[in-house]
């Protein structure tokens, strides 16, 4: 049984933007300006874990994006992975989420033989968290969204358990799957010394469109999203009051007041 | 060739590291440190993720990394705490490297494979009551008794002391000498005879275990001795060489915790309206620590580099544990002063930096002895002589063959 892990590399969550003239740069001085996109380390980490504890044959890393995408595959080879693919061409930039999603499926397609593929809930970057759903229904698969844990796998079906916002709820789907998944999933692992050196030493193949046999429009003149206005958000002007009272009693009682002259209350 | 960068495999190491001890040690280190007690899952942690044994040969149960990773690392560990980094100082600098130079290959199979592995925590008794800097002054004795020494002693000041199995054990085995009766042993804590405890009230480094150890007619196989009679003097020297290039880098890893805090501080708080980053004594102080930073780091990347080509480097390693740890002191003194008086309260991390870097100052050789040292190559009175056995020098192959 091959699984397929979907990553991206995203800016970190302590990375500090800039927009100039609608080109968006950012930075990190403290650390790595660029990191596994957080939400596909438990991804990765339930791949490797269904190769320890299920069987899984093959454990493959798979990412869309530039060269830069290669440490988001290299971090996922450190914790455990045994395979990692760049999808890499110019023809794909600026792809919107359903061109990104006829990608996936066309790479995992090429890789064959996969019966389940993860995606984290939401990349950080876009915040979307549609990539599991697109993919899936592109590759014709059960989508099961917001994974918390995977309770069974048999040879033709997996049981999982989703967290929902009124509860959780375990369903049973035919395989092959498409799965995203919750932070309560697992807690994913560092990546090992060993790993790191082999990760740093590993090969990774890149595919380009040619490679692919993609269904359906991609890149930027396929994109049904426009990119074309892109500015900071103001920042939100406020201004702090110290209410003075000689009790605390007079104090809440001014802040009342200015709490229903403002109609917050 | 001059070349300054670090390889992605040492900047993921390194990387790594800080990984860990943001999300396990960082949140806690405050509590532990309060009560003076050591968080019973940082050892095994770093043992289960390797750290314990991350320049040791693969072969030996490491991570087969190089001399330049643990440095990388141990300024890691000691931007978040200096107990971490004592660890490796004792544990990896102090006891493991010295094995790796100067064990047989027997008893690098029986102590070494353990340690580097974190299976047994290792430690450096070396100082007692009466002696410090003046080495050859220890009372500690062991006579010869058949196959084995009979070993009688105190340690004081022992980092890991009620936490480690193996302890690396200089004892005089013909007293009426001075250094050159000084022998090494590997004594295990479960030898009958061994026992040891912790020292509270001290400045710094409180969530770490600081102890004594002591030895009566604790019976050790001749088997457990380290080197030849005779040899414990350079033994321990060379150790204090891979000790204090340990102290080096983890003291650079201080100065930048003193500098990030800083840094941060002063952007967030105002005074007369604007972030105190915005005046120019602030900035003299932030430009102070930068440089003290990289100097520091260069000096410890210096001996790591020095050590991976197998290069004596015993002058450069002292000069790099006494600035690092100097500039530590200072830089953490500099980072409270910015805070103002919430850098005087715990509720900051500045106040433990400013404590945690005393120490350094004077353990593995107080400053004054360094600069001893440093005036003593300068006027040629003192010079590094060649070992019976050198610290090996990195050979990847060598280190990441898998057996």
């Amino acid at each position: 049984m091959k699984v397929v892990v979907c990553t991206k590399q995203t800016p970190s969550t302590t990375a500090v933007f800039s927009i100039k003239n609608g080109i968006v740069s950012w930075d990190d001085p403290g650390g790595k300006p660029n990191v596994v996109n957080p939400w596909d380390e438990y991804a990765i980490e339930e791949g490797i874990r269904l190769k320890e504890n299920h069987g899984a044959s093959d454990v493959i890393a798979l990412a869309i994006g530039g060269e830069e995408s290669k440490e988001a595959l290299k971090t996922a080879l450190a914790m455990g992975c045994t395979g990692a693919i760049l999808v890499s061409d110019d023809a794909f930039a600026g792809s919107d989420a359903v061109g990104s999603a006829r990608i996936w499926a066309a790479a995992i397609n090429k890789i064959g033989d996969a019966k389940i593929v993860i995606f984290g809930k939401l990349t950080i970057d876009d915040n979307m968290g549609v990539a599991a759903m697109m993919t899936a229904r592109k590759l014709g698969w059960t989508p099961l969204t917001f994974v918390s844990a995977i309770k069974s796998i048999s040879a033709d079906s997996i049981t999982v358990e989703r967290l929902l916002d009124d509860g959780k709820e375990t369903v049973t789907a035919p395989l092959p799957v498409v799965i995203s998944v919750v932070k309560e999933i697992n807690e994913p692992r560092y990546p090992s010394f060993m790993g790191i050196r082999k990760a740093n030493r590993a090969e990774i193949p890149v595919w380009k469109a040619a490679d692919l046999s993609v269904n359906g429009g991609t890149g930027a003149a396929a994109s049904k999203v426009d990119w074309s206005h892109i500015f900071a958000i103001p920042p939100r002007v406020g201004s702090v009051e110290m209410i003075e009272g000689d009790s605390i009693a007079e104090q809440v009682k001014i802040l009342v007041d200015k709490l229903f002259e403002e109609k917050v209350i | 060739m001059l070349d300054f960068s670090l390889t992605d495999e040492q900047q993921s190491a390194a990387l790594m590291v800080r990984q860990f001890v943001e999300q396990e040690v960082a949140p806690t280190i405050k509590e532990y440190d309060r009560r003076q007690e050591m968080n019973p899952a940082v050892l095994p942690r770093m043992a289960e993720l390797g750290i314990l044994g991350i320049n040791i040969p693969v072969r030996y149960g490491g991570q087969g990394f190089d001399y330049v990773t643990l440095g990388l690392v141990c300024e890691e560990l000691e931007r978040c705490d200096s107990t971490l980094r004592v660890v490796m100082s004792v544990h990896m600098g102090l006891n493991s490297m010295g094995v790796l130079q100067w064990g047989t290959e027997e008893q690098k199979q029986r102590f070494l494979v353990p340690q580097a592995r974190g299976e047994k925590y290792a430690a450096f008794c070396l100082t007692e009551p009466g002696a410090g800097s003046d080495v050859a002054s220890i009372r500690s004795t062991a006579k010869k008794d058949g196959d084995s020494y009979i070993i009688n002693g105190e340690k004081m000041w022992i980092s890991l002391a009620t936490k480690a199995h193996h302890f690396l054990w200089f004892a005089k085995t013909n007293p009426d000498t001075g250094s050159a009766g000084i022998t090494a042993f590997m004594v295990t804590a479960d030898l009958p005879g061994v026992t040891s405890g912790d020292i509270h009230g001290k400045l710094g480094v409180r969530a770490g275990s600081t102890g004594w150890v002591n030895c009566q007619d604790v019976r050790v196989p001749a088997a457990n001795r380290i080197g030849e009679e005779g040899e414990g003097f350079k033994i321990a020297m060379s150790c204090l060489d891979n000790g204090r290039y340990t102290v080096a880098a983890g003291a650079t890893g201080l100065i930048r915790a003193s500098l990030e805090a800083s840094l941060k501080y002063a952007q967030q708080r105002h005074t007369f309206g604007q972030p105190i980053a915005s005046y120019q004594l602030v900035q003299q102080k932030l430009a102070y620590m930068q440089q003290w930073y990289d100097n520091a780091r260069l000096l410890y990347l210096r001996a790591g580099w020095m050590k991976n080509q197998g290069l004596r480097n015993t002058r450069e390693t002292s000069m790099a544990k006494w600035y690092a740890t100097d500039h530590s002191f200072q830089a953490a003194n500099e980072a409270i002063q910015i805070h103002g008086a919430y850098g005087y309260s715990d509720e900051y991390d500045v106040e433990r930096y400013l404590r945690n870097s005393r120490g350094a100052i004077i353990y593995e050789g107080t400053s004054e002895i360094h600069q001893l040292m440093q005036a003593g190559y300068l006027l040629g009175t003192r010079q590094d002589k060649p070992l019976r056995c050198e610290l090996p020098a990195y050979d990847p192959d060598f280190w990441q063959e898998e057996m």
